[in-house]
């Protein structure tokens, strides 16, 4: 076997150019003194090169064992198929990619599962795009329905203008029915809520931001389920992060663009990241790191943005977007200032669900060792199963079985667990948890709230959208 | 500020996972920190627990080792073994049946259980599922094997042909089924323990049943006396017992899983007991972010690690610890690295001997004695990685498990015995080191 011959997989891991890098080359060839000359195999450059990550899949099959999807349901042939399989089926003209792509949840527990780092859900993601651009009619029902709910942000703020009304309309069985009938929107959840006043109305009204510190500063990416349906969430994250010296920056934002990944609407996607990467690389310019309260929202920019899009700074933004919690633990001395904290009774028994999208981030350990710091808290994990909505996933009629089949185990173990309320840093989890246990579910910022700054404003109920709405829904926790 | 504890553990295999339960063991009141990149090999594993199997330098062709014990004594001196000692190497062992509990067996003796395996060969094993205790190659009942036509990678009749040619002490035989309720020809092993776990109702000639039921009925036909019934490793992953109990009523025959390939629910039922003893014992985990780089101090002779830098998604958190112990794994899961000119221990560059030419890296025989199967880490007796004049690299670093060298578990089948045995000796020593 001559040199040029000779396999090697030296650096298949994580150097590999994702755009445009063909085949040879090699970056190990600095030092070469070896009488080693790569030979260009694959000649075409192809806008998005996912070979490397197809070529690094050895077949062991553990993305498989992680996925929710495939363990419920056979009908699903998993991530591996999904990703490096159905790539190199594509490399045949006559492949389209299987439809089965519309089963993924897009949740990524296959993502940290590959032992090779194969980029999973980079494939799943450009898959799924590829389908629905090529094969789903844009006329078609699942269509519209999928673009309806990839696009959440343009109803929201309709729905914000008129809360009570919306919160009543949504609230209808009749809706629900006409909503499943008519769009494939399951009529077995309850829609969710809108605050009477968003998140960036509050801001504005307060004036923006009561601290000034060019040293410290953070632009807050706060997504838009804590913009128009949790502002309380929002909130807590300006009081405790102010509470810390810092000074918060609220930069324009559109979505950051999971639930468009999740129904393979990339366009879509891209047009909101490129918003965001723009104006979240000018906060930075200004000395801010970017910080998220929505595990979906760090994950899309942090890992999603630099896989799929190649607008300038998406590195460097990705590179400087922080989880909430986590940029206190590294930058402040977080649990030094929870050692001896309080907080109500609200909090004292609480059941945590860590979201797919921190389980990816390796923050899933995180939120029990913060709770920890805190007397009196008692915060019990309810294990590693994925809660099963997924997003969008969970409000589609064709999935909703499956979905509550996924959270099953999580559900067993809430109900085991000695709490009556939730914990959870992802909206949609939130809904699941609560849709299947009718508990109340908060968001970990909310008890750093409680515990460092105390009950600021009334937050908790007086923000919350529960006046005209609960009518339909009374059997809902609050 | 660094995310800061007593000790961290990096690597969450069998090793990782034994030296953190080890050092929070050895010291009750010490933070100990395991911190894994991606996830566990545990599920590529079989989920036996080898201590030797065979001699080292063997030919391929020698017979098992009967009592691994007094193997031992024999290994070379290199041996991560004899490192420890033989007396930790049962120590880590009942260690590791403490934490067991009564999932594994095989405590009652010294003596290596041979396992009949998914090829029809057996492996010689000190500790297995109980799940796999019915099959022993040395009880001599009569056995049926079942396979399902969905799951290609265990062919029942040619595991029971291969079983009776290597001598079994009993008549083999194997049929093919079909797998009531599962449709694709690729359905995962999760789906086929799924449907077991929760006995979901599925459509069978004669109407509805629970899985369970139906697969025994499936099977009952095909039963000719034979007093135990062999499964492929997929019976369950939440309530294996409730289903082995169901399968084995409904039958009225022992039953047992014969160990599969990856992905393998045995490993995966292995890797779960693991990290929940973890968890009781206040063990943090961080997983799915590599550690990428470190920072060292010195004071007096031997330099000491600092802190690790651990990646997450280009942000990089910075880990403190008092000790650290090392168990990333071999050349297949990445603690052992390898290019053209050199072998290397990426996080901390440990030294790994290596000839220098690379075409002495291999023989040509492939089952010969291959150089590359023994790089690793060179430690000494408290398991702290050796410079090349054989100093220790750092004061407060400990390695265990396939990073260290000196041995080939392939060959010798020790894998699981030397990741329990150094895991529990440095996880202990860096327990008491921090105290």
């Amino acid at each position: 076997m001559s040199d040029a011959q000779r396999p090697s997989d030296d650096g298949v891991s994580s150097e590999q150019p994702s755009t445009g890098g063909v085949g040879g080359g090699d970056s190990d060839s600095g030092d070469g003194n070896d009488e080693f000359e790569p030979v260009q195999v694959f000649p075409e450059a192809e806008e998005m090169d996912l070979r490397p990550g197809a070529d690094s899949c050895y077949k062991c099959s553990t993305c498989d064992t992680n996925c929710p999807v495939a363990e419920v349901d056979d009908e699903f042939p998993g991530p591996k198929f999904q990703g490096p399989e159905q790539w190199r089926l594509k490399r045949q003209d006559d492949h389209d990619i299987d439809d089965s792509v519309m089963k993924c949840s897009n949740c990524m527990r296959c993502d940290s599962a590959c032992p090779s780092s194969v980029p999973l859900s980079q494939m799943h993601n450009t898959a799924r795009a590829e389908y629905v651009e090529e094969n789903m009619s844009k006329f078609s029902r699942e269509y519209l329905r999928n673009r309806v709910l990839a696009n959440y942000r343009r109803l929201a703020p309709l729905a914000s203008m008129f809360p009570r009304t919306a919160n009543f309309v949504m609230g209808r069985s009749v809706t629900k029915w006409l909503g499943e009938k008519t769009l494939g929107i399951t009529s077995e959840r309850d829609f969710p809520e809108f605050a009477t006043e968003t998140f960036r109305e509050w801001w504005t009204d307060r004036g923006g931001a009561n601290v000034e510190n060019e040293d410290k500063r953070i632009a807050y990416f706060h997504g838009c389920y804590s913009n128009y349906n949790t502002p309380e969430v929002a909130k807590a994250l300006v009081h405790v992060y102010e509470h810390f010296g810092y000074e918060v920056m609220v930069p324009e934002q559109s979505c950051s663009g999971t639930p468009m990944f999740a129904n393979g609407m990339l366009e879509d996607a891209r047009r909101a990241a490129e918003t965001n990467v723009r104006e979240l690389a000018a906060a930075i310019e200004d000395g801010a790191d970017v910080i998220a309260s929505c595990s979906s929202c760090s994950m899309s920019i942090r890992q999603e943005y630099p896989e799929l899009f190649d607008f300038e700074n998406t590195e460097d933004v990705a590179a400087n977007t922080w989880d909430a919690v986590e940029y206190l633990r590294v930058h402040e001395d977080l649990m030094g200032a929870l050692e001896n904290t309080t907080v109500g009774d609200e909090f004292d028994d609480m059941a945590y669900h860590a979201p797919c999208h921190s389980r990816n981030q390796g923050l899933d350990g995180q939120t029990i060792e913060v709770m920890d710091a805190i007397d009196g808290i008692d915060a019990h994990d309810v294990g590693d199963s994925c809660s099963g909505i997924s997003g969008t996933y969970g409000w589609k009629e064709e999935n909703y079985e499956t979905s509550m089949k996924i959270g099953e185990e999580m559900f067993e173990h809430m109900d085991a667990a000695e709490a009556e309320t939730g914990l959870t840093e992802c909206p949609t989890c939130s809904m699941q948890m609560e849709h299947g246990t009718g508990y109340e579910i908060k968001h970990t910022l909310e008890v750093l709230e409680a515990a460092l700054v105390g009950d600021r404003d009334g937050s908790g109920s007086g923000s919350h959208a529960s006046a005209g709405a609960g009518t339909e829904t009374a059997t809902e926790s609050n | 500020m660094a995310i800061t504890d007593d000790v961290l553990v990096i690597g969450g295999g069998l090793a990782g996972a034994t030296a953190a339960l080890a050092a929070s063991d050895a010291a009750e009141d010490a933070r100990v920190r395991l911190v894994t990149y991606k996830q566990s090999t545990l599920r590529h594993a079989s989920g036996l627990i080898d201590v030797l199997g065979y001699a080292p330098s063997g030919d391929g062709q020698q017979q098992p080792i009967a009592d691994p014990f007094t193997a031992l004594e024999s290994l070379p001196e290199s041996h991560p073994y004899q490192r420890v000692g033989v007396d930790a190497v049962r120590e880590a062992l009942a260690f590791f049946d403490e934490v067991a509990g009564d999932a594994y067996a095989g405590a009652h003796t010294d003596r290596n259980a041979l396992v009949p395996t998914h090829g029809g060969t057996v492996k010689p094993t000190a500790r297995y599922p109980v799940s796999t205790a019915e099959g022993l190659a040395s009880d001599d009942r009569d056995t049926l094997l079942v396979g399902f036509k969905t799951l290609p990678d265990f062919d029942a009749p040619l595991a029971a042909a291969h079983l009776e040619a290597a001598g079994a002490p009993f008549d083999a035989r194997g049929v093919t089924l079909s797998f009531p309720g599962i449709g694709r020809d690729d359905a995962k092993v999760t789906r086929y323990a799924h449907l077991l776990d929760h006995d979901e109702r599925v459509e069978t000639l004669t109407g509805e049943t629970g899985a369970r039921e139906a697969i025994a009925a499936t099977v009952k036909p095909h039963l000719d006396g034979e007093s135990r019934v062999g499964f492929p490793a997929i019976l369950g992953d939440e309530h294996p017992t409730a289903v082995r109990e169901a399968l084995s009523d409904a039958l009225g025959a022992d039953v047992f899983e014969v160990p599969m390939g990856p992905p393998s629910l045995p490993g995966l039922r292995l890797e779960d007991l693991l990290y929940d003893a973890l968890e009781s014992a206040g063990v943090r985990v961080t997983a799915g972010v590599p550690v990428v780089g470190h920072e060292t101090t010195s004071e007096g002779m031997t330099a000491a690690i600092d802190h690790v830098v651990v990646d997450r998604h280009g942000a990089e958190i910075p880990h403190e610890a008092d000790q650290y112990v090392l168990a990333t794994g071999g050349l297949v899961g990445k603690g052992i690295e390898s290019n053209r000119k050199r072998v290397t221990e990426p996080l901390f560059d440990c030294y790994v001997p290596h000839a220098t030419d690379r075409y002495n890296w291999f023989v040509d025989d492939v089952f010969g004695e291959q150089p590359y199967a023994r790089f690793g880490v060179v430690p000494d007796t408290e398991l702290r990685p050796l410079d090349a004049d054989d100093d220790p690299e750092f004061s407060n670093l400990r390695a265990a498990g396939a990073v260290l060298g000196g041995y080939d578990y392939a060959a010798e089948k020790s894998g699981a015995g030397v990741s329990l045995a150094t895991g529990y000796v440095a996880g202990t020593h860096a327990g008491e080191a921090c105290q």
